[in-house]
């Protein structure tokens, strides 16, 4: 129920719409079940007694209330459209402002394409559930209520047949759904598995055909295919009962009809006008059960979409604006204060004080693993503190107001992302309105001008979606120059030099040290030689402070540093 | 190879030909293993179709000849009308038993034929080169499995029994319509052929707007696509006000369409609904007329036709609806058994990899694992030779392109003899993985020779030749389950000392037990939640355990601090002592170690040499090396 209220705030001014679909729908439904009524008459006091006046006088009637019904119905079926679209609309919206709002480590916790799935694949799921619940399933119990009445009213003796069958047709098809439903669950399950394993192949078909592994991998595809073909053969074999089920309870209403009909004809009490109409709303009747049925079990697999799309609405960012932000960042200065940091439960920075004055360029060296990029996310606020505090500026970072925080903190990601549309419009996300000489001069700065020029659109070359169209160093760079846009006080580079080459590293360094004099810089780096000139460096490992220095001191007194430089200016190693 | 996003398929739009070849292809499935059975659907199907019509025509006869006689009757007799409804039960039980027949057995036949297909195209889909995956996006061979299968099994299940069943139903109903009055007949054709004029419009126009809606959704879901890819870089960036307000534009054209593409869908019901009322009334006012003023038609006969005339409506929407998907599912079969006609590998080798013992200088072959492996070449005049296996690769002068029109690699010479580390440096699409490419015979040379152990690499077995080869590749494919069973990938029966022992020499030991389950965790999604590198140290353990003559690393170590891979380096170094390793590395420092340095130009092979003469010959490699070139 909760689940239900949580969606339906998406509904907002599409309610008008979402109200008069089921109302439209109850009218056609009523006028439709009207027609064998007038039919009836038609036949008893018009054909039976050759009363031509009377044919064609209820004819008439008939024909206005098939045209009404037709419009109602036409009503309903844009309204439902509008409602339901309307209403995937808004839901689409919610969830992805919410996702917009979420904070690094809310994004971790779902899969990227978890997330794209819910807000393209499950909102869309919802939006077919919807349009079926405000018509589909009015029109069914509608029907059913109306037909009976309409039965009843006509013979209400006869209508005793309905009591009877009602119950038998609805347990049948409950008894098969609930059977059967479990079973679909589980082939749905497995399907995912199957898929799962067509996708690693031709991801890793490679891995495949090099470890010759061809045999073992249809071996692993045709277990889970025979699964699915048993689970899916026996659920299918439950509601194969469902058309013959129907069908008897169908056939037996005809027949018992026509027995007491036939005698209440004879005994002067019906007519076969009545007859005629009575055997259409026991279809009508019947055949309404049964399309509940399956709206039940549609609406019931619509719910795990459902599920999935209100975890991330109820998702709350767990990084948030304090009261009264401050809203100017004074310098770039940066103080770590007993910092611990752990993503879930594991702790993966311990105990950390450091001191960067503004202005400085600090490095940062360590290896896989040894939480250089969490240290420096924690800058931002991109993640907060477990424990301690991070200062920017002197005012510690959850003071801030995040945008302000953020525009004075630029960060280069090591997994940079170019999006789609001119290099112009990329590099703007830094800032809106800068001009293109100030573009330019970001770029000179990069040292991307010289390969932008040498581009057919120069500023304007459309960049593929992922940036697919420009080198890694050449994307790099884009990267850097769009975040100098924002003249930020900390500049941090996550590894973002790691594709281009060692001369122009260097040159992006001292373009740096001359340009943005003022500005912090950070540097993660794999490669010492983009580090050597900092005026500190900072060594990683295991999460903790190894040791800071410069690179000479460091080269004398620290063991880590010692080796990562011999890995990798010295080079040739003794086991050659 | 960049990853495919996922499979997002257009649903294909109505107007398309229903595609015949597909049709007999998909009919052959069905007879191959179900014969009997889908003619006893047929059968059943049959019966269960006319007894619904016979339920139709009994009216006539109840109201003829049981009720219109006894009205007035002061002592009605209703024996006859019992025995009448005896006869009609035994009909209909007839008809839902074979219903429930036809249902059951169709279960095992749609699915049955759809996991044969399946299986065969997963088959034939493992035995395909590597050049039909570099050629095709992952998600449109994805697509077959996921959404062309469902068409195809929604087809099968659903569409053709009905399709049948409507057939069997216009016939019947239209014979039994003529035989009740063929004036009233004649004018439900006419009012049949205007319902499915109007009909026909109306889903035409849908038709129109579901490809625009489908556009608008395609457009929506990959703006949502690249934004959540990037919705970090958004975050820091402070963008999501621009993201917000771009994503509301897609989002509110994409709900303009969806709206009017979904109320003509939804105005279809109403209109073949009520046209079908109207019809009905219709017909009741000629019948009427007719029986005023001819006295030619009977009551019973009126009632009989207008249920009748309900009965026909019914199957002619059911057809023209199902045949619909009818035709979506045949294109979607077309597009299974293009796959399962690709031409698979074609491996002409036979020349195999067998266990060896060495005996006095002469090798033979051995039952047992022995450790020392030999090709076995059987030749023409029935004598049979073995080779020991040493890890001797040669090229003379290869020319190589991946498309006829564009060669690759030009004149490539080398050789590496056992024990020896090669390594290849140059810039993207240098050729550098190519030649790897043609090593394990991914890819077949155009021009030259390719020599193994002094064999020409074309007459030995694919399967075999991979064996004897290891390949560590940049972007690392791990499979869905544990730890250990990926490492166990290289080599399906080794022991969990083995798998530890790999482990160890790839320096993966270490964070694999620390991981929660140590080397029982479970990998899923492609080793999602391990970083890169530790990908990479898992691939790398992977190839170590299968303990092959040839190793080939590409951009194996990539991801790896320097200090890391300084100890793999090591680790492997003492794995393929006396064996052969091609070696491609970014990072110079890796390849500082090689016997022989490759720098490959534009596909030809510009320097070679140790690290100290290349630096010393002051060329290309040394310009790397020093900076003033950039690799990518």
């Amino acid at each position: 129920m909760d689940l239900i209220k949580r969606l339906a705030k998406s509904i907002r001014e599409y309610k008008k719409d979402s109200i008069l679909a089921p109302i439209y729908v109850s009218i056609e439904v009523i006028l439709e079940v009207l027609i064998p009524l007038l039919m009836a008459t038609l036949i008893d006091d018009g054909i039976d007694v050759g009363n031509m006046h009377h044919i064609v006088k209820i004819g008439l009637i008939l024909a206005v209330s098939c045209v009404f019904s037709l419009a109602f119905g036409v009503l309903s079926g844009r309204s439902a459209a509008k409602a339901s679209a309307g209403f995937a609309k808004n839901l689409r919206r919610d969830t992805f402002y919410r996702v917009q709002n979420y904070s690094f480590s809310n994004i971790d916790k779902f899969s990227t394409a978890s997330i794209v799935t819910r807000l393209t694949t499950d909102i869309t799921n919802l939006q077919n559930a919807y349009q079926m619940i405000i018509r589909i399933a009015v029109r069914g119990p509608m029907m059913l209520i109306f037909s009976f009445a309409a039965a009843i009213f006509v013979n209400g003796k006869l209508s005793t047949i309905f009591l009877v069958l009602i119950p038998v047709l609805a347990l049948g098809l409950y008894l098969i759904m609930s059977n059967a439903h479990p079973i679909f669950g589980r082939v749905f399950k497995t399907y995912d598995r199957l898929n799962n394993v067509v996708q690693e192949n031709l991801r890793g078909m490679r891995v495949v055909k090099a470890f010759v592994r061809e045999d073992y991998e249809t071996k692993k595809f045709t277990d889970v295919s025979d699964s699915i073909y048993k689970d899916f053969s026996k659920a299918e074999r439950l509601l194969a009962f469902n058309a013959p089920l129907m069908q008897s309870c169908m056939y037996a209403c005809i027949l018992l009809i026509s027995w007491i009909g036939a005698r209440l004809i004879v005994g002067g009490s019906m007519t076969t006008g009545e007859l005629m109409s009575f055997i259409t709303y026991g279809m009508q009747i019947l055949m309404s059960l049964m399309n509940l049925s399956m709206i039940f079990v549609m609406v019931v697999i619509s719910r795990a979409s459902a599920e999935r799309v209100a975890e991330l609405l109820d998702e709350e960012s767990d990084i948030q604006n304090g009261e009264n932000p401050i809203e100017d960042v004074k310098d770039g200065s940066i103080v770590f204060e007993n910092v611990n940091f752990g993503y879930k439960r594991n702790i993966c920075l311990h105990d950390v004080n450091l001191s960067i004055t503004s202005g400085e360029t600090v490095g940062i060296i360590g290896g896989t693993g040894s939480a250089k990029s969490t240290l420096v996310q924690l800058i931002p606020r991109l993640y907060d503190v477990s424990e301690g505090s991070v200062k920017v500026g002197g005012v510690d970072v959850r003071d801030y107001d995040l945008t302000v925080l953020r525009d004075s903190v630029a960060m280069v990601l090591q997994k940079n992302e170019l999006f789609s549309g001119t290099i112009k419009e990329n590099l703007r996300w830094g800032n809106a309105e800068a001009s293109d000489a100030e573009i330019e001069r970001v770029c000179k700065l990069a040292q991307a001008d010289e390969f932008v020029q040498k581009m057919p659109d120069k500023y304007d070359t459309y960049i593929e979606q992922g940036g697919s169209n420009v080198s890694g160093g050449q994307k790099q760079r884009l990267c850097i120059a769009r975040a100098l846009l924002k003249k930020p006080r900390i500049l941090i580079l996550d590894d973002s030099t790691s594709a281009v080459d060692t001369k122009t590293d260097a040159l992006i360094q001292r373009a740096f040290a001359e340009e943005i004099p003022d500005t912090t810089k950070i540097i993660i780096a794999q490669r010492i030689s983009s580090v050597e000139h900092a005026d500190k460096i900072i060594v990683m490992d295991n999460g903790r402070v190894d040791a800071v220095g410069t690179h000479e001191t460091l080269l004398d007194s620290n063991e880590i540093y010692k080796e990562v430089y011999a890995s990798q200016v010295k080079g040739v190693s003794t086991n050659a | 190879m960049r990853n495919a996003p996922p499979p997002r398929h257009m649903p294909r739009m109505p107007g398309q030909k229903m595609d015949w070849k597909a049709a007999k292809r998909l009919l052959s499935y069905i007879t191959k293993h179900y014969k009997l059975r889908f003619a006893l659907v047929l059968l059943c199907i049959l019966l269960s179709t006319l007894a619904g019509v016979a339920g139709s025509l009994f009216l006539q006869v109840l109201i003829d000849d049981y009720i219109t006689p006894l009205l007035g009757n002061a002592n009605p007799q209703f024996a006859g009308l019992l025995r009448a409804i005896g006869w009609m039960a035994m009909i209909y039980a007839v008809g839902v038993l074979s219903a429930w027949m036809q249902n059951r057995i169709m279960v095992t036949i749609a699915q049955g034929v759809l996991r044969d297909i399946r299986n065969e195209m997963f088959a034939h889909m493992q035995a395909l080169p590597i050049r039909y995956f570099d050629t095709h996006t992952h998600g449109d061979t994805m697509s077959r499995y996921t959404n062309d299968a469902d068409a195809l099994r929604q087809m099968l299940a659903q569409s053709l029994p009905q399709v049948f069943s409507s057939a069997i139903t216009i016939v019947t109903v239209f014979l039994s319509m003529c035989f009740t009055s063929l004036p009233l007949t004649a004018l439900v054709l006419v009012t049949v052929s205007l319902v499915l004029v109007v009909t026909k419009k109306v889903a035409g126009n849908s038709g129109k707007f579901f490809a625009k809606q489908q556009k608008a959704l395609g457009d929506v879901n990959g703006f949502i696509e690249e934004m959540i890819q990037g919705q970090k870089v958004v975050k820091v960036f402070c963008h999501e006000p621009e993201a917000k307000a771009e994503f509301d534009r897609r989002n509110e054209a994409l709900c303009e369409n969806a709206t009017k593409a979904n109320s003509f869908v939804n105005i279809l019901g109403p209109i073949n609904n009520n046209l079908g009322h109207l019809q009905y009334v219709i017909i009741a006012i000629a019948g009427g007329a007719l029986a005023v003023f001819t006295k030619s038609i009977s009551l019973g006969k009126i009632a009989t036709f207008l249920q009748l005339s309900k009965s026909f409506n019914m199957p002619i929407n059911q057809i023209s609806q199902q045949m619909n998907s009818v035709v979506m599912a045949l294109a979607g079969a077309q597009r299974i058994f293009e796959l399962m006609d690709e031409a698979p590998e074609a491996d002409e080798g036979y020349v195999t990899l067998v266990n060896a013992k060495e005996e006095n200088g002469v090798l033979t072959e051995s039952e047992e694992r022995t450790g020392l492996w030999a090709w076995k070449h059987p030749h023409a005049d029935g004598t049979v030779t073995y080779t020991k296996l040493s890890g001797d690769v040669r090229f003379y002068d290869v020319d190589f392109g991946y498309v006829p029109e564009k060669t690759v690699l030009h004149n490539v010479t080398l050789y590496a003899e056992p024990g020896q580390k090669v390594a290849f440096v140059g810039a993207t699409g240098a050729g550098k993985t190519t030649i790897t490419n043609l090593i394990n015979r991914f890819y077949d040379i155009a021009d030259g020779k390719v020599r193994y152990d002094n064999i020409n690499i074309n007459k030995i077995k694919k399967s075999d030749l991979r064996r004897s080869l290891g390949i560590v590749l940049q972007d690392t494919n791990l499979f869905t389950g544990t730890v250990m069973e990926n490492i166990r990938y290289g080599k399906l029966d080794a022991t969990e000392e083995e798998v530890y022992a790999a482990a160890r020499l790839a320096g993966a030991d270490g964070f694999i037990r620390h991981l929660p389950q140590g080397y029982d965790t479970m990998l899923s999604g492609d080793g999602s939640g391990l970083s890169q590198g530790q990908r990479q140290l898992l691939a790398i353990a992977r190839a170590a355990v299968a303990n092959p003559p040839v190793m080939i690393l590409d951009e194996a170590t990539s991801s790896i601090d320097t200090r890391t891979e300084a100890i793999v380096q090591r680790g492997m170094d003492s794995l393929m002592h006396g064996r052969t390793v091609f070696v491609i590395a970014h990072r110079l420092s890796t390849v500082q170690n090689s016997d022989v340095i490759m720098v490959l130009e534009n596909g030809r092979i510009i320097e070679r040499g140790t690290h100290k003469a290349l630096i010393a010959e002051k060329g290309k490699y040394y310009q790397l090396y020093t900076g003033a070139f950039e690799l990518e």
